[in-house]
């Protein structure tokens, strides 16, 4: 329906950073929230890393678990963080829009952060920008109709030396081209029927891993789906009903940053404790 | 003449110059010379051998586990780096030279000691060290690497440094992209409990100390000490006005320091190795490795551990491949990401690439997020992006900062396609210089200097885009961006044009 507008008023702004909240049929305050029993242990476990009178030091993790549990940052998310973190709502509310990381509105089940600065503009993250719109046919800001991708344009995610690159829920795809991305997204919707129903009814996460966006890892130190060290690209990726969906990492065949032609230092015999001084 | 009469004459001066230094031929000096510094001693730089780079595994080789990384060094004879105490370890880092890494090169010695006063230990509050992992800055993808390959060199860094300032506690925040960084890091640090190396009686050595890690949520301003302390208790990121330092007042109020990931993880091996084999690198007051990160038009961009003070054009074509199409087809490098101001080839041919240089060619060695463009690139889209960036992550506390980089971005915008006038130019100048130093943090000057660095070397570029626009459109465009004929099509347009 268009919107009636009267000769004085703005345009009605729909960004997708818009930092009111108006009630929605499935964000408003009605809904109840409640962290689950898992959940609720892992924010004891926040709440222990912070001195207890700083109890609101807490709000940023505790709103981001809230976050991952529910799908997205309801504002029934917010009031129950603030409870829990005996704060004014109005407090988390402004931490919830300070930070681009909280998403407040329904997401997709995969959040594809193009990032478009500098360093991966260079790169012709325009040709991946553009092939993700083409692709999925939406601009930054909107989800699919299937709620299956929600695209957002994001600055720098520090993967430059493996630009130009994609964050999607937790996992960053480097060195990409418009041809691999495609496939990338081709593989992730041909396998969304896999992961629960809707993203942002979402109330039991999967069990950890890796591009569910509901990983606790960075709490927990366990999710399978994080290599670290030598193990870096050396994932095969998920196989799922025929379809694999790719690796975290680079999908140009290289293993991090290193260069791609071939090591030019670090080829030689590692130190150890000889090199150290005697006096110690 | 006003002058003359300040001014020494030649044979004066040349005077003064044999009698400080006899054994240097006679000079003629002129107003305001200083004397010149002794011949360096070390005058080639680069070609680190791999026995002398700290991070072993930067590429990934080996694992990132406590088992793999004792093997390889870490955490050996720590108690005993401990049971020296601060002064010791402070003395090593000063001995070292080591600055810090994560942009303003501020010596780290010095400033991990402004955390023990006289009569420091009087206070009864606890200490924080604080470490920055939001490695926000475009183009650095360094702590990163740290911190997914290499973190126990992190962790045992905090225990070092938290010792050297006597902090109880270390928090690292990490930016909450960075969730697969986090994960790797959290499993090191409960490895580290597990083993006994932090917490409770850290190392066997009597001290306790504890390390925590905090996610950020995408902002950049985060990276900014204050306000990276603002948002680990739980606020939105806004900068605090300084004084009272860190030091002083910081993290819930205790004396706390905030330090880079990069410059906490090489502690240990300083300690270890002796500040004289660090400082060996480099040029003086330069000293040490640093971790580079090449993005951009290279052939094989890499993140590569080198010696300080490394000739750019070394460093491009050693461990990258050279610049895409030949050194040549080099247009222009942002050296130390991209707070830093853009170079053109003629300066990149011979720049040392530490912090002392590229001063000198003013810009800075930044966070070594060297950003290479050759000829193909569009250079004014390249710093209106920047400009694009900065307004989208200023956190809009300071009206300078706020307001300003968003009349920049749009400037930048048009004069992208050359919608301007050759005055705008000035203008953009002196907006710019209206910004510096103006606002509680830096970030003022970060969106300010990629400008000036553009109008200081590109300006040409932005006038024959003009030039081009007022052809194609037949008449050069009025300020404000508007077509020539707006008024004559009846649009209203500001006067004075």
């Amino acid at each position: 329906m268009p919107v009636k507008r009267g000769i004085t008023s703005s345009a009605v702004r729909k960004s997708d950073s818009l930092n009111v909240h108006r009630d929605t049929p499935e964000n408003n305050p009605s809904i109840p929230f409640k962290f689950n029993e898992q959940n609720l242990k892992l924010v004891d476990e926040i709440l222990k890393r912070y001195p207890p009178q700083y109890r609101k030091a807490a709000v940023m993790p505790i709103l981001d678990l809230g976050q991952r549990q529910h799908g997205f940052a309801s504002i029934s998310v917010m009031n129950e963080v603030a409870r829990i973190c005996e704060m004014p709502p109005m407090r988390v509310y402004e931490v919830a829009t300070f930070y681009t990381m909280y998403n407040r509105n329904p997401m997709g089940k995969y959040h594809i952060q193009v990032c478009t600065t500098t360093p991966c503009m260079l790169c012709n993250s325009d040709s991946v920008l553009e092939a993700v719109e083409k692709h999925l046919g939406i601009k930054p800001g909107h989800t699919t109709a299937d709620g299956v991708f929600t695209v957002t344009e994001v600055e720098c995610l520090g993967a430059c030396v493996n630009a130009p690159m994609v964050q999607i829920n937790d996992d960053y795809y480097e060195d990409l081209t418009a041809e691999s991305v495609v496939q990338l997204l081709n593989a992730l919707k041909a396998t969304a029927d896999q992961m629960p129903a809707q993203a942002h009814t979402w109330d039991n996460p999967a069990p950890t891993g890796s591009t569910s966006g509901s990983g606790t890892g960075a709490l927990t130190g366990k999710d399978k789906g994080v290599k670290s060290g030598s193990a870096l690209g050396t994932a095969k990726g998920r196989k799922v009903g025929g379809v694999t969906v790719p690796p975290a990492g680079p999908m140009s065949g290289r293993d991090t940053c290193e260069n791609s032609a071939g090591l030019t230092n670090l080829t030689g015999k590692k130190w150890s404790t000889e090199v150290f001084r005697k006096d110690l | 003449m006003f002058l003359a009469r300040h001014t020494p004459s030649g044979s004066a001066v040349a005077v003064v110059s044999r009698l400080a230094r006899p054994s240097v031929a006679i000079q003629q000096r002129g107003l305001a010379t200083s004397s010149d510094a002794p011949p360096p001693k070390k005058t080639k730089f680069g070609g680190l051998s791999d026995q002398d780079r700290i991070f072993q595994n930067l590429y990934g080789q080996l694992g990132a586990d406590l088992k793999t990384a004792k093997k390889y060094g870490d955490w050996y004879k720590t108690k005993e780096i401990l049971l020296k105490g601060h002064d010791w370890i402070i003395s090593e880092v000063k001995a070292s030279g080591l600055r810090g890494r994560g942009g303003a090169g501020f010596p780290s010695g010095m400033k991990w000691s402004f955390m023990n006063p006289p009569g420091w230990e009087k206070g009864t509050t606890p200490r924080y060290l604080v470490v920055n992992a939001d490695e926000g800055e475009p183009g650095t993808c360094k702590d990163r690497e740290i911190m997914r390959k290499d973190p126990h060199k992190l962790v045992e860094g905090c225990l070092v440094a938290g010792r050297a300032m006597n902090a109880t506690a270390a928090y690292i925040y990490i930016r909450g992209e960075f969730y697969h960084e986090a994960t790797v890091l959290q499993r090191a640090i409960q490895e580290a409990y597990a083993d006994g190396l932090i917490g409770k009686n850290a190392c066997g050595s009597g001290y306790d100390f504890d390390v925590f890690i905090h996610r950020g949520m995408g902002a950049y301003v985060c990276g900014e000490e204050t306000s990276l302390i603002e948002s680990l208790e739980g606020k939105p990121g806004k900068p605090r006005l300084k004084p009272p330092f860190p030091a002083a007042v910081g993290l819930f109020g205790c004396p706390s320091t905030v330090a880079n990931v990069e410059t906490v993880a090489v502690a240990p091996t300083i300690c270890r190795r002796g500040g004289s084999w660090f400082a060996q690198f480099g040029r003086e007051r330069n000293s040490g490795t640093k971790l580079f990160c090449i993005s951009g038009h290279v052939n094989n961009p890499c993140t590569v551990e080198e010696e300080m003070s490394i000739p750019l054009r070394e460093l491009i074509e050693k461990h990258c491949g050279g610049v895409r199409g030949g050194w040549d087809n080099l247009l222009a490098v942002i050296p130390g990401g991209s707070s830093t101001p853009i170079l053109p080839k003629n300066i990149c041919d011979d720049v040392l690439m530490d912090f002392d240089a590229l001063k000198d060619a003013q810009s800075g060695l930044g966070t070594a997020a060297v950003i290479v463009m050759d000829k193909s690139t569009d250079v004014v889209r390249a710093i209106s992006r920047l400009s694009k960036f900065y307004k989208h992550e200023s956190c809009g506390q300071c009206t300078p900062c706020r307001e300003g980089s968003k009349w920049t971005a749009q400037i930048m915008e048009r004069f992208e396609k050359g919608q301007g006038r050759e005055r705008e130019i000035d203008m953009l100048q002196e907006l710019t210089k209206q910004v510096e130093g103006h606002t509680i943090c830096a970030l003022g000057e970060a969106f300010a200097w990629p400008l000036q660095g553009l109008i200081r070397h590109f300006r040409p570029e932005l006038e024959a885009r003009m030039a081009s626009h007022a052809q194609a459109s037949g008449g050069s465009a009025l300020a404000g961006g508007w077509e020539h004929d707006a008024r004559l099509k009846g649009k209203l347009i500001a006067p004075g044009q």
